[in-house]
């Protein structure tokens, strides 16, 4: 899960990461207040998940309250890289600027560890700094059982080579963020820019948290941070039914068991959409590896609820969970949904293989639902479920 | 021979008498893996009847081996306390724990590798969040179901469950000498490089099928490893080629962040590397049937 800005500002403060003081708003007139409590002045930023929101003009100054609440109004709802603003963080102007640095910690995937990146370039994009002068980026790798302790962190700021005047201070910095990244089960936390200021001391301006959706289970206060805003209303009705869904952009809805399965069906589909109009697959849906019917039936209801869906496509490889059981929850999928008076109009294609195959391809057979067509291979079925779905676009 | 696990291999499980420890060590026996205990301090002493198979409950990882030379951990403990039973397993020095519970915490495998190291590697890690592994005919230590193939000549390792079994099932009548599920995490103790090599020693095994998904860099690097040090054919596929950048596709580490662990890239890589990669599970069949036909 990616933070807001203003998200990842509350969690430096808590961490006692050095930041500006800073509200998120949702009404424009709320930035008066604020900004006559900040001092008559403060910065006007767009909380969108996505880099360069400056130049798409989505970070304002404002000298007045007044102009606060006019900049609010302009930057809320603007659209940024595909991103609306929903939110703007009201926060404190920066003292004068010396310098910018970077610094972050995150996982290590190859090396199976945690990371630090540090640079005195920073500002930009670590990227590109990385691409153009690599040897003004410091990567140190981080033990997981020994983290960060001052020591540590000195061996980062001279790695970097950060200026002596500020080393402790970055210390100081780094051994706090590394708190903030191992209290919070964070899988990244930047800062960029780490701002040298006038005064001297050294302030997080700006910074990026993502953390491990798979550690909520210590963490209630994760479900906060959700951003239920932005959650497109199929992806969110699938996730109060616990389902794994993916909203994606095509016209043949997927429903599979595993999440590899699942992957390998849409790009199936896709292939196959190359033959009929160009259809791709219209959702990632894994109803996991013990399917029941009420799964199913869960599933069958998003996907026959997404306008955009013309076809669907069942792809289920009976391992743990046996076909006859899959089969079973279709035909019961479809009783319920008609039971609750939905009409289904969505032709299905279903393709069963492996742990009773046979007898589950005989309960569809059986059952012989004008909608359900069989088809026996994932290649041959999801031909068909392209077919369909071109044939009805 | 297979790699990693055979007939002789001494199975116990953490979390034996959980709900899921207990449908699938019923299943692991059924597929004739030798259990020869279950791990559950609070049940310590008793023992649980599987369709007339006895198997003792042991207080601690270190008991069961002492009382039943257990070379083998299945660990199903709920994701809170995975890290502990890791860690208990490398601290009694078992050779291989394989860790099935999913959703576990990045920061908890981190702490558990990071220990493993520590204590000198003596202890083989699969997963987290795999379905396990099978030597077909002679020891499965998962989930993975056992009567989709037989024994035979591929090697098979894959970070996805179903997959792995949709594959077993395309080559099911030419049969597997291991399939190794080594789970789809961001961090995971057994790669697709130990896979390999292994599978490159291994004198009962002919081609190796490997397959990999979205997120991270692990396939661009057993392309590496493959160029330089596998001489066996390896047929690769690659899951994930339509997934949008930015979202989690099911598996924790199946993200695209930036232009970086892209299926097209892993897909190059292999090629690069000489593998022959296939477009969808039923081609890469088809591709290890042609190799294997000479």
């Amino acid at each position: 899960m990616d933070l807001f800005e203003y998200q990842a500002r509350d969690l430096f403060a808590k961490h006692d990461v050095p930041v500006l003081a800073g509200e998120v708003i949702d009404t424009p007139e709320a930035a008066r207040e604020i900004t006559e409590r900040l001092g008559g002045k403060s910065v006007v930023k767009a909380q969108v998940k996505v880099g360069g929101r400056g130049k798409a003009g989505g970070v304002k100054l404002a000298a007045t309250p007044d102009e606060a609440v006019a900049r609010a109004t302009d930057i809320l709802g603007m659209d940024i890289k595909g991103h609306t603003v929903h939110k703007v963080m009201i926060a404190e102007t920066a003292p004068e600027i010396l310098e910018e640095y970077y610094v972050s910690f995150l996982l290590d995937r190859a090396n199976r560890t945690f990371l630090s990146i540090a640079s005195v370039e920073g500002g930009m994009e670590i990227e590109e700094v990385a691409a153009t002068r690599p040897e003004a980026v410091a990567k140190i790798a981080i033990d997981a059982i020994d983290g960060v302790d001052e020591a540590k962190a000195r061996e980062i700021v001279e790695a970097a080579k950060f200026p002596a005047e500020v080393a402790d201070k970055v210390v100081n910095v780094l051994v706090k963020l590394w708190d903030t990244f191992i209290k919070e089960d964070a899988l990244l936390v930047e800062v960029n820019p780490l701002a040298k200021v006038a005064s001297g001391e050294v302030i997080a301006l700006d910074g990026k948290v993502s953390l491990d959706d798979n550690a909520e289970f210590r963490h209630p206060d994760f479900e906060e941070l959700h951003d239920k805003a932005a959650a497109n209303p199929l992806e969110a009705a699938a996730k109060a039914k616990n389902l794994n869904y993916v909203k994606l952009d095509g016209e043949v809805g997927i429903i599979g068991n595993g999440a590899g399965l699942v992957m390998s069906t849409l790009d199936v589909v896709a292939y196959a959409g190359e033959n009929h109009s160009g259809v791709k697959p219209a959702n990632f849906l894994d109803i996991g590896g013990g399917a029941s019917a009420e799964v199913m039936a869960n599933g069958l209801e998003i996907i026959l609820g997404d306008p955009d869906v013309k076809s669907v496509f069942v792809n289920v490889f009976g391992g743990i969970t046996a076909c006859d059981a899959v089969a079973n929850g279709i035909v019961q999928a479809l009783e319920l949904l008609e039971s609750k008076g939905e009409e289904v109009t969505k032709p299905l294609v279903v393709r069963l293989d492996g742990n009773n195959a046979e007898l589950g391809r005989k309960i569809l057979d059986d059952r012989n639902h004008p909608l359900v067509q069989r088809v026996d291979t994932m290649d041959g079925a999801a031909d068909k479920a392209a077919e369909l779905a071109a044939a009805a676009k | 021979m297979a790699i990693f696990l055979t007939k002789e291999s001494k199975v116990i499980v953490q979390g034996m008498t959980g709900s899921e420890g207990q449908k699938h060590t019923k299943r692991m026996l059924a597929s004739g893996t030798n259990i020869v205990g279950g791990v559950n301090p609070r049940k310590a002493g008793t023992s649980v009847d599987f369709d007339g198979t006895e198997v003792p409950v042991f207080g601690s990882v270190k008991e069961a081996i002492e009382k039943t030379g257990a070379d083998v951990t299945v660990i199903f403990v709920p994701e809170k306390f995975t890290k502990d039973a890791v860690i208990e397993a490398i601290d009694a020095e078992i050779p291989l724990a394989v860790v099935i519970t999913e959703g576990v915490a990045v920061h908890d495998t981190a702490n558990f590798w990071a220990y493993a190291g520590k204590k000198g590697n003596k202890t083989r890690i699969i997963g987290p969040n795999c379905p396990g592994l099978i030597t077909p005919g002679q020891s499965n230590a998962g989930i993975i179901p056992a009567d989709i193939t037989k024994p035979g000549r591929i090697g098979l390792v894959s970070k996805s469950g179903t997959l792995t079994y949709q594959m077993m099932y395309e080559l099911r009548d030419i049969g597997f000498s291991t399939c190794v599920g080594i789970g789809g995490d961001p961090i995971i103790g057994t790669t697709h490089i130990d896979a390999l090599k292994a599978f490159q020693d291994d004198p009962d095994t002919d081609l190796i099928v490997m397959i990999g998904e979205i997120g991270g860099d692990a396939e661009e690097r057993a392309a590496a490893f493959i160029k330089d040090n596998v001489t066996k054919p390896v047929v690769g596929y690659v899951a994930g080629f339509t997934a949008p950048e930015g979202k989690t596709m099911g598996h924790a580490g199946a993200i695209v962040s930036g232009s970086s662990g892209t299926a097209q890239a892993k897909k190059e890589a292999l090629e690069a590397a000489g593998v022959k990669v296939g477009k969808t599970p039923t081609e890469t069949a088809k591709l290890a049937r042609e190799i294997l036909a000479g």
